[in-house]
């Protein structure tokens, strides 16, 4: 599996988990929370397909990492922007501070994902 | 008077110091001494540059008919068949004016394997180094030849990190393709450096030689790689493959040196080794370990979900 598939699978899957955590953290949001789930799978997709082609291009953990910890918060400012742009409060700190988080997991993943593999391919 | 110790050597020095004025080499200093010769730096005048020269150590018969001179002329022979990274060129061969034989190999800038260790190196460069001897070991073994005298001193790093194994004199040949004689060892001699000996060849059944006898002394240099420091232990993998090397018959030895190098690769990239069987708490510690930069990004994930919660 190439990185930036796996970058789009880890991504898409810990953005469900993301959305879902809204469930704990805001319950007053459960009848939006398909839609909640959708936009934060679409996010995560989008953050890990980028790492995830980073990851392909630059093999270094430390700047796979500041590139996830970058597109997480930048994709998740995204999200509170569009929340101000459509008249909902700003929150800023318990978006974009998972957001990152989920940011700097997925380039951690997908530097380690088939670095053996990167390598073999170098050296050739 | 009778002569002094320090005079009587200083005289064997002199003795014992290649005539080489009819060759093309000058000797300019002696380089490193071991059992059955010395080896000598020397300047090539015919392509100026600086070589090695291994010759038989006085006293030796003439025209090197000797045990000595036989094994110096053979380990030259098996090198020149053996072309590998990690073996030592040899360019020529030769006898000196008093007979005795020698042989002329590239020069290497480097330290022996036990003189390198004595700084301090990681565990990763420990590895790469004894993945280096075993690969140089396992081209020889398919070549048919079977190096018999592993040990510390006998492996040279270079200024690079390249590794080349030495001192192929007590070789074995057991395919005879290059019209080298096969054994020439004598069966009850007892031949190798002890710590490092099988028990087959330290029983002096040097005839049941063969690759199993180099596993049995890389285990040993696997060892010596990995000695940890003083208070701490050898991890239990690691432990198992140098002792499943070490075994006191071939038969429970690794049946080949790929098969113990691909063991300690194992082991160096954090997976299950052959050798040991890890209990469930093992395992787990073993994947906290390797992937503990994750856990540790999932956990602070966590964590700020929580206090996000707490102070909501």
């Amino acid at each position: 599996m190439s990185k930036p598939v796996f970058g789009l699978i880890l991504g898409g899957i810990l953005g469900i988990f993301d959305g879902l955590s809204a469930l704990v953290s805001a319950p007053e949001v459960a009848p939006q929370i398909v839609g909640i789930v959708i936009g934060s799978t679409f996010k995560g997709l989008i953050t890990g397909v980028l790492i995830g082609y980073f990851a392909r291009k630059v093999h270094s953990l430390p700047l796979g990492l500041l590139f996830g910890l970058v597109v997480g918060a930048v994709l998740a400012y995204g999200v509170v922007a569009l929340q101000i742009a459509q008249g909902g409060k700003a929150y800023y700190l318990p978006i974009m501070l998972p957001g990152s988080v989920l940011g700097l997991i997925v380039g951690y993943a997908t530097q380690r994902h088939n670095e053996h593999a990167s390598e073999v391919a170098d050296s050739r | 008077m009778p002569l002094s110790d320090a005079a009587v050597a200083s005289l064997r020095a002199l003795a014992d110091w290649p005539d080489t004025s009819d060759s093309k080499y000058d000797i300019l200093e002696r380089i490193g001494r071991g059992g059955m010769g010395s080896v000598y730096l020397a300047h090539d005048r015919a392509l100026d540059r600086r070589v090695a020269i291994k010759v038989v150590s006085l006293p030796e018969p003439p025209a090197g008919t000797g045990l000595a001179g036989e094994r110096l002329t053979r380990e030259a022979r098996i090198l020149a068949g053996l072309e590998h990274p990690g073996l030592v060129p040899v360019h020529d061969v030769g006898v000196l004016t008093d007979g005795r034989p020698y042989y002329v190999m590239k020069w290497i800038r480097g330290t022996r394997l036990d003189a390198y260790l004595q700084s301090p190196r990681t565990e990763a460069a420990r590895l790469r180094i004894f993945a280096r001897i075993c690969d140089a070991i396992a081209f020889a073994h398919q070549a048919g030849v079977i190096h018999r005298d592993l040990t510390p001193a006998n492996i040279m790093v270079g200024a690079f990190g390249e590794v080349l194994v030495l001192d192929w004199g007590l070789a074995r040949i057991r395919l005879d393709r290059s019209g080298v004689s096969p054994v020439t060892t004598q069966p009850g001699t007892v031949m190798g450096t002890a710590g490092f000996m099988a028990p087959e060849l330290a029983a002096g059944r040097s005839d049941a030689s063969d690759e199993r006898t180099d596993v049995y002394a890389l285990g040993g240099l696997l060892e010596v790689l990995t000695q940890p420091p003083r208070g701490q232990f050898t991890p239990r993998p690691l432990a198992a493959i140098i002792a499943k090397a070490r075994a006191a018959s071939p038969a429970d030895r690794y049946p080949a040196v790929e098969a113990l190098a691909s063991d300690v690769e194992r082991y160096g990239a954090g997976d299950p080794v052959a050798a040991y069987r890890e209990g469930p708490l093992e395992w787990a510690s073993r994947h906290a370990t390797r992937h503990q930069t994750a856990i540790v990004l999932v956990a602070v994930y966590i964590v700020i979900r929580v206090i996000l919660l707490a102070f909501r």
